[in-house]
């Protein structure tokens, strides 16, 4: 693997780092098995594209694009809290419904990024080469994500979150209102995968209706190899977790797909992903039953 | 101060299943008075339990809590009235979240949540003090989860985090059950004393008919989803076990007691 192709996937996990740290505010903390986060990528992406071609400042149009993802959170809490409708199929009927309404938004199924300015433009010209600038800023935007969501969850309103997710009867019986704190979990949670949809087309200068397909998978994914590696009950080390998993499954993605051993083909990223996250579901369990034993 | 009145609650109507819960309750509990109240299976404690907390909204009657019509009220909206401790020791605290952290849960009960950092160096001292309390050493766990800890010292902690925040009724659902005779002894005493010291109005559902008797001020028994029998002052500290049984026995064969009656007039 060459330089830039490392650089390109450490630089793709920094990206789907939000992508995993929303979807373990959702899976973890809340409990709630979020599909939603197919069709919130997409959205994140289509509406900050379409708004930095409309020459809107990119900053802004992320900012919007977050908003549109919590929007779509909001929608599938709705399903669920209000409507009582099974959590995930609640997010499932979002996802479907995301994936016309960002085809409306874009007009058609992808939009290039083409000589337009991004969040990045200002410091491509600062003398390091552009595939050490993209990771570079992407990961300090991802530390920052890290240290705002672990301030969060460490306030009285995060703690009554956990605890929403963790025993909700008990929740409620302590004076927190559950619901509440799903309404604002899933948009929160929509919000981040949304912001790393937006880094997606700027970083790589284009919108795609169909970017969105296994986003779920891959954010869980990076959540699972995080928990694996830090073993920590502590929140701070889940997050980071979740960072560093997501850039490990992308390097480990770019090793299998450029190993000509294996002889695989880009066609076979879903299978490879697949697997990878089956073994990373199945190796602990293993582990635990060889112990037990 | 507590008001139940002519409360029903009817589960599943018009199913097969129908139930009726309490049928035209009413109960009047002066402030700081511990009641305790037995009854057998089906007789209606938990429903009524269910209906102070917010749980159970009733079909018919009137809640009201310290002056407050709660009827209607959710039990995160009343819980800045109500604490409770609950019957399973892993429904009233958070296993995955520590001690210190449960105890911030609590604290901020009929607070309003914000940003604010939910655990700071004072409130941790302040936690860590009310825990020491308790003298189970505990107080040098503060950063364990509470999943690691047993069902009784789960029980204790639940009573604190009970008072932590000022509220005006506690509500214990057999509440030491679950609990090795010890252990349940144990938290009976700290919740007398947590009762005496904090003035709660108190609500104890129980199947020991000594526990019954041998705390607080009053005694209810329920059946069919009514108050059957209530005793307090002289004529509460003259009954003994014996006697609430053979009540208890009354109670529940009534039915059959009245067609003898008919049977011999």
């Amino acid at each position: 693997m060459s330089l830039i192709a490392f650089l390109g996937a450490v630089e793709l996990g920094l990206v789907f780092a939000f992508v995993a740290i929303g979807v373990y505010l959702a899976f973890r903390i809340l409990d709630f098995p979020d599909l939603t986060v197919d069709g919130s990528f997409p959205l994140g992406a289509a509406v900050a594209a379409v708004l930095i071609i409309a020459g809107w400042n990119p900053w802004l149009a992320t900012a919007v694009a977050m908003v549109a993802g919590a929007a779509a959170g909001l929608v599938t809490a709705t399903l669920n809290v209000k409507f009582r409708i099974l959590n995930l199929l609640a997010s499932i009927l979002t996802m479907i419904a995301l994936f016309s309404v960002n085809l409306r938004v874009m007009g058609r199924p992808n939009v290039a990024l083409i000589n337009q300015d991004t969040m990045l433009t200002p410091f491509y010209g600062l003398g390091l080469p552009d595939f050490y600038v993209r990771p570079l800023f992407i990961g300090v935007l991802a530390i920052l994500a890290v240290f705002l969501v672990w301030r969060f969850l460490a306030s009285d309103l995060g703690l009554a979150m956990r605890a929403t997710g963790a025993n909700p009867r008990m929740a409620r019986a302590q004076g927190v209102k559950t619901s509440l704190h799903i309404y604002l979990g899933m948009a929160l949670s929509n919000a981040l995968v949304a912001l790393g949809g937006s880094l997606f087309a700027q970083t790589n200068g284009f919108a795609d209706v169909t970017s969105g397909v296994g986003t779920i998978v891959v954010g869980l994914a990076a959540v699972i190899i995080g928990e694996t590696l830090f073993h920590s009950r502590l929140i701070i080390w889940a997050l980071i977790g979740c960072v560093v998993g997501s850039v490990l499954y992308r390097i480990a993605i770019q090793l299998a797909l450029s190993s000509d051993i294996l002889g695989l083909k880009a066609s076979d990223l879903n299978l490879v992903t697949a697997v990878l996250v089956a073994a990373a579901l199945v190796l602990p369990r293993l582990r635990r039953g060889r112990a037990a034993a | 101060m507590i008001e139940l009145s002519n409360l029903s609650v009817v589960f599943g109507r018009g199913t097969p299943l129908e139930k009726q819960a309490l049928s035209g309750l009413e109960l009047k509990i002066e402030a700081g008075t511990f009641v305790t109240v037995i009854g057998s299976n089906g007789a209606g404690k938990s429903t009524m339990l269910g209906v102070l907390a917010g749980d159970v909204i009733p079909t018919s009657g009137r809640v009201v809590i310290g002056g407050r019509d709660v009827t209607r009220i959710a039990t995160a909206d009343r819980a800045k009235y109500v604490a409770r401790v609950f019957q399973d020791p892993l429904t009233g605290s958070c296993g995955a979240l520590t001690i210190e952290e449960n105890l911030a849960l609590a604290a901020a009960r009929g607070r309003r949540r914000g940003l604010g950092l939910a655990l700071g160096s004072i409130r941790r001292d302040e936690f860590r003090d009310r825990v020491a309390e308790l003298k189970l050493g505990l107080e040098n766990r503060m950063h364990d989860r509470m999943d690691l800890l047993s069902g009784g010292q789960r029980q204790a902690l639940s009573l604190v985090m009970a008072t932590l925040s000022g509220s005006e009724v506690l509500l214990l659902d057999e509440h030491t059950a679950a609990l090795d005779p010890g252990m349940a002894e144990f938290v009976m005493e700290l919740t007398q004393s947590l009762v005496d010291k904090h003035k709660l109005t108190t609500m104890m559902v129980t199947h020991s008919m000594r526990q019954a008797l041998d705390y607080g001020s009053r005694t209810v028994m329920l059946h069919g989803g009514k108050v059957i029998l209530d005793v307090v002052g002289e004529s509460r500290k003259n009954l003994t076990i014996e006697d609430l049984i053979e009540m208890f026995r009354k109670a529940r064969g009534g039915e059959t007691l009245d067609d003898d009656a008919l049977l011999v007039s």
